[in-house]
């Protein structure tokens, strides 16, 4: 069945995001973290994209480089065919409506001193939105839409549990009813109960408000569970991004494959031996030559990679792979 | 059945904190029993009282606010509530050993690897400072540390999160002990190096003979490492069972909306996950009889609430805290 072409909404070219290490007694910069390092993805209308890779990868610093919460080293950044890579803060205020963030941990970035309800309606004190009884009902509104009480406006995020904590959080992303929403790990703090209850808001709000998501997760089953397609990171860089179950059925990057191959299965009858990944991920700051996975795996082949231009390729309709000798056969 | 058989046997235990609020109970009559040489999983949500069991275990309740209230510990065949702080101390790290969820925060971050790894060698045993570097490197060669004597010459912050955990799995296993209590010893760590550790676990156990009590909320890592499930809830055990027969017939609702509720790698993308409604009850609001009557969405009757449900063997090896509602 051909698929509907959608309009992409956010694009994202080459973006580099380094960052200076300092060091000696003038604090000069010795060298350069590489945290993002040349990524290019794009996010339709509706649609949700899922990030997935291990700490460290770079995939937080991307999520936050996309909202614009650290300015991009280089490459480009298009909202709605709009550039936005250089965009002053204030230029981008409009903008801001439009793209929103849930963090990871709902405890940290609710602020404790403010009441749910001075929380909801800060969005749109700062758009400066609606009159003081408009807002008293937006609030009850987006209260009612994640799930919570609207007895809830006037407790603090301390009296919650992780989960309607989580709630809140999600509230206040959608309170101006924005196009895109990035998620960095936003079940990762909760249990295992609750982590259905709030994938499921999730899933439904994306339904009713047509919203297009940016999933970052480290965990495989959550992201490939929530995503359309999913791109997987190593090192600063996008290495295989294909639709979900293209990719669980198909992955072709001996990463991929490590990661598929290292999630615990929850069926004891299925128990495998595994061929385990050894040593960790390495450091952005000296990042190996060539294909950095390649060296971790000490492959025999990574030497041919040192040099290439290592690029991803769209090897069937869809599904992109970073192509080099000792990943990918 | 005999106490040959099981290492350590819990029986009923009881713990209790007094906190400002007044007396919570944190563990409710909690029982289970690890056997010689098996890894037996504690799974739960937190607050639970996982963790709790576990430090009741090893007698590491934060004082003077937590006590074991009732029930006993036996561990080969002694009754561990017994013991005075001196027997405790040759105790620990012989016969049971702990590792804990962030090796950063367990591990001194002002001393090298070296010189923790010195002072637990040294917690049982004399040994010459040559005989320690020669332990301590066979030790880091066992958790299959690459080349340990430059690691033991470094400090915990220089060391990734897998490699920390390895160490404190090492100073775990000094004096070979016959159980290892492992609380959430993965959760902190990418799935990559989960997958290390656990197979690093598990290799040492069966090539020391070592039982293993792991505690985890994952029921991934239990389905790939333990040999009997023990599932708790709000205090009390609602379910255990060998692994294969937790995973293929749980008969507690619980344990049944806990399996179903995990997105599966091969589920169908963006459907509908089916969800436990509610979170878990606050410790001070808990009921006599079945706790998860109100998130079960079944009816309960008074007399399911107040009374608390029996915990029988509903077949051979499979018990359940048989409340008439949520284990139909």
């Amino acid at each position: 069945m051909p698929r509907l072409r959608r309009m992409s909404l956010l694009n994202v070219e080459n973006l580099k995001m380094h960052f200076p290490v300092r060091g000696g007694i003038l604090m000069r910069a010795l060298k350069t973290c590489k945290a993002v390092d040349g990524v290019s993805i794009s996010v339709s209308e509706g649609e949700t994209l899922g990030l997935v890779g291990e700490s460290g990868c770079g995939k937080t610093t991307l999520g936050k480089a996309i909202v614009r919460l650290y300015q991009p080293t280089d490459g480009k950044l298009q909202f709605e065919g709009q550039d936005i890579t250089r965009v002053s803060q204030r230029a981008l205020r409009p903008i801001r409506r439009d793209i929103q963030m849930i963090f990871q941990d709902p405890a940290e970035s609710l602020n404790p001193r403010l009441t749910v309800r001075d929380i909801l309606e800060e969005p749109f004190l700062i758009q400066k939105q609606g009159t003081t009884a408009e807002r008293r009902q937006w609030v009850g509104e987006l209260l009612d839409k994640v799930g919570l009480a609207s007895t809830a406006a006037d407790r603090f995020p301390f009296e919650f549990s992780g989960g309607q904590r989580q709630r809140i959080g999600i509230a206040r992303a959608i309170a101006l009813k924005p196009k895109l929403i990035v998620c960095d790990e936003p079940v990762s703090a909760l249990d295992v109960s609750v982590q259905s209850q709030v994938l499921n808001l999730m899933l439904d709000l994306q339904r009713e408000m047509g919203l297009s998501y940016l999933f970052i997760a480290h965990g495989l089953s959550v992201v490939k569970h929530m995503s359309d397609r999913v791109a997987v990171m190593y090192l600063g860089k996008i290495v295989e991004l294909a639709p979900s179950e293209e990719l669980y059925h198909n992955p072709r990057h001996a990463y991929t494959k490590a990661l598929l191959d290292a999630i615990p299965v929850p069926d004891p009858s299925k128990r495998r031996p595994r061929r385990l990944l050894s040593g960790d991920v390495p450091s952005p700051i000296d990042p190996p030559k060539g294909c950095a996975f390649g060296h971790r795996m000490k492959h025999p082949k990574w030497e041919q990679s040192v040099g290439m231009d290592l690029k991803l390729e769209e090897i069937s309709p869809g599904h992109w792979v970073q192509k080099c000798p000792c990943c990918v056969d | 059945m005999s106490a040959a058989e099981n290492i350590l046997e819990v029986k009923d235990l009881v713990t209790v904190f007094d906190t400002d609020a007044g007396r919570v109970t944190a563990v409710d009559g909690v029982r289970f029993e690890v056997k010689r040489g098996k890894t037996l999983g504690l799974v739960g949500e937190s607050g639970c009282g996982k963790s709790v069991t576990a430090f009741s275990i090893n007698r590491l309740l934060p004082q003077p606010h937590g006590k074991i209230a009732g029930g006993s510990i036996s561990f080969e065949g002694r009754n561990l509530a017994g013991l005075s702080v001196e027997e405790l101390r040759q105790f620990r790290g012989r016969e049971i050993s702990m590792i804990f969820q962030e090796p950063m925060t367990a591990l001194n971050p002002v001393q090298t690897v070296g010189k923790q790894l010195a002072e637990a060698i040294l917690l049982h045993q004399k040994c010459s400072s040559r005989e320690i570097l020669q332990r301590s490197v066979e030790l880091l060669t066992k958790v299959r540390i690459p080349s340990p004597e430059v690691r033991l010459q470094e400090y915990p912050h220089q060391l990734s999160g897998g490699m920390r955990q390895r160490v404190m799995i090492a100073m775990a296993l000094v004096h070979k002990p016959k159980l290892l209590i492992a609380d959430e010893p993965t959760t902190a760590l990418d799935v990559t190096v989960q997958a290390q550790i656990l197979d690093l676990i598990n290799s040492l156990q069966t090539e020391m003979g070592m039982s293993v009590l792991l505690i985890t909320h994952d029921l991934g890592v239990i389905a790939e490492t333990c040999d009997e499930v023990v599932v708790m809830y709000a205090g009390r055990v609602v379910e255990r069972a060998p692994v294969a027969e937790i995973f293929s017939s749980p008969r507690h609702a619980y344990t049944q909306g806990l399996l179903q509720s995990i997105p599966k790698i091969e589920s169908v993308p963006k459907s509908r996950l089916k969800a436990i409604p509610g979170s878990v009850p606050a410790i001070e609001t808990l009921l006599p009889g079945c706790r998860f009557a109100e998130r079960s969405g079944r009816p309960h009757l008074p007399e399911h609430l107040n009374q608390r449900p029996p915990f029988i063997e509903i077949s051979p090896q499979h018990w359940v805290e048989q409340c008439p509602v949520c284990v139909a």
